[in-house]
């Protein structure tokens, strides 16, 4: 298997743009990655493309080659991956696979989602076919629901509380409050957080990642030719994705991911590193709880105690070990297919020291999971300086 | 629903408020995972009284095909 790194990025700023398509959004941020890679649309030899919900959304199938000819690709395989939240991660897992087999040498990953072209009960119902629209979608659940599920139970076992979890907001804020690119630029405080209005309970709106239109795209190519392109290239260290049940009532203990679990052990083995020297992390907070488990389910503190954690600022942008220095989901913005793929792009600016006010002190081993769903699909990339 | 449906207790649950397009007549609205006699768990709806976790439930009755359960009396 070949090292492969990352040797181009680009992002559109998330939110909520309403005179852009799906299509104008993904071939800019297709466009910035090119220029970033100094590599021509001609020489991609392969397009993978992140997207969860293009056809309900916005009524258009068939998203990798449409997209993929307004950046100047044609001739070459262009395919779709969705996996829920995790699309554009699993695209990119599957990318960095076909490099390090020597399929091709130059793959353009992209995710684009454009989703506020919806009304806010039409975007519920589309995120809930994530879910098993044959049990609790049917019953009535969305995914706030499930989410808001999982925070009850890990408040009865943990002892988790509701200001632990409104921590999570509250730093993920400020951090969405000093990013350019993010949808929510604003600071908010504790109070407000415990205030905002009831989404499913005891989750608030300050609980839940942004409805977001937005586009990522990382160029990757193998380690041993990334040179001839980038002065800064950034080596995929371990990279896994991992699945479990769809249906949250049949997962034994909802309170952790397997998958996550999963893909971070196998991420770590094949990175040879372990959850300790893990600086800076983009965990997967569409719920605050989310993140809370996330942290617990990597290692980087023992089970139940990820609220705690999170309130004590050992994870905020000067603690031990900064989550979410890009605001995360709940401020950046949660443009769903485009997700995967644009922390990939957060963690590439950090380890090249250019991430401007959000630089985190140390920047040479960075970790990005990427949940799907209610944690049926997970991937977990650790990305170091090459 | 049947017999099987006898000592459930209720595993986790949550109060939708914001629903989605088909339910938002029904919102505010309480959903739970419920922990059947043999282990399994089933996403129901609750009818009348708020539910806890632990709390013991019963069967109700079916409407369009959801299950509605309510506290134990």
């Amino acid at each position: 298997m070949k090292a492969v790194a990352v040797i181009g990025i680009g992002k559109t700023a998330f939110g909520a743009f309403p005179d852009r398509d799906l299509r104008s959004l993904a071939v800019e941020a297709g466009q910035k990655c090119l220029a970033d890679a100094h590599v021509s649309a001609s020489q991609v030899e392969a397009f993978y493309l992140g997207n969860f919900a293009g056809p309900s959304f916005v009524g258009q199938n068939h998203l990798a080659p449409y997209v993929a000819s307004g950046i100047g690709i044609t001739g070459v395989p262009c395919t779709r991956f969705e996996a829920a939240c995790a699309s554009s991660g699993s695209a990119f897992f599957h990318a960095v696979s076909s490099v390090a087999a020597g399929l091709y040498d130059l793959v353009l990953v992209g995710g684009v989602e454009k989703m506020t072209s919806q009304s806010t009960p039409r975007v519920a119902e589309i995120l809930a076919g994530a879910g098993d629209c044959s049990g609790e979608v049917r019953v009535g659940a969305t995914f706030p629901a499930l989410f808001a599920m999982i925070a009850r139970r890990h408040m009865y076992q943990y002892g988790t509380t509701r200001e632990q979890m409104a921590a999570v907001a509250v730093k993920n804020h400020a951090n969405g409050a000093k990013n350019p690119l993010a949808h929510m630029r604003k600071v908010i405080t504790m109070e407000q957080a415990l205030a905002g209005k009831p989404v499913s309970d005891p989750l608030t709106v300050y609980d839940c990642s942004l409805i977001s239109d937005g586009a990522a795209a990382v160029m990757i190519a193998p380690l041993e030719r990334a040179r001839e392109f980038t002065d800064k290239p950034v080596r995929v260290l371990g990279i896994a994705q991992t699945s479990d049940h769809v249906a949250l009532d049949l997962k034994e203990d909802i309170t952790t991911f397997r998958a996550v679990r999963m893909a971070g052990e196998k991420a770590y083995r094949m990175a040879g590193v372990t959850a300790h020297d893990i600086e800076f992390a983009e965990l997967h907070d569409c719920f605050t709880i989310a993140e809370i488990i996330a942290t617990e389910d990597l290692d980087f503190i023992p089970r139940g105690q990820g609220g705690r954690y999170a309130i004590e600022g050992r994870t905020c942008l000067k603690g031990e070990r900064p989550v979410n220095a890009s605001g995360g989901l709940k401020a950046k913005g949660h443009p769903v297919g485009a997700t995967g793929v644009g922390q990939i792009c957060d963690i590439v600016t950090q380890i090249r020291g250019e991430a401007g006010e959000l630089q985190v002190a140390r920047h040479s081993l960075g970790l990005a999971e990427n949940l799907g769903g209610s944690g049926a699909t997970a991937v977990v990339t650790i990305l170091g300086a090459a | 629903m049947s017999a099987a449906l006898s000592k459930v207790t209720v595993y986790t649950e949550t109060v939708v408020y914001m629903a989605p397009e088909q339910f938002t007549a029904d919102a505010p609205y309480q959903i739970a995972i419920v922990t059947l006699a043999d282990e399994s768990r089933r996403t129901v709806r609750i009818a009348g009284e708020r539910v806890h976790i632990g709390d013991a439930v019963e069967w109700v009755e079916d409407r369009n095909g959801i299950p509605f359960f309510r506290k134990s009396t």
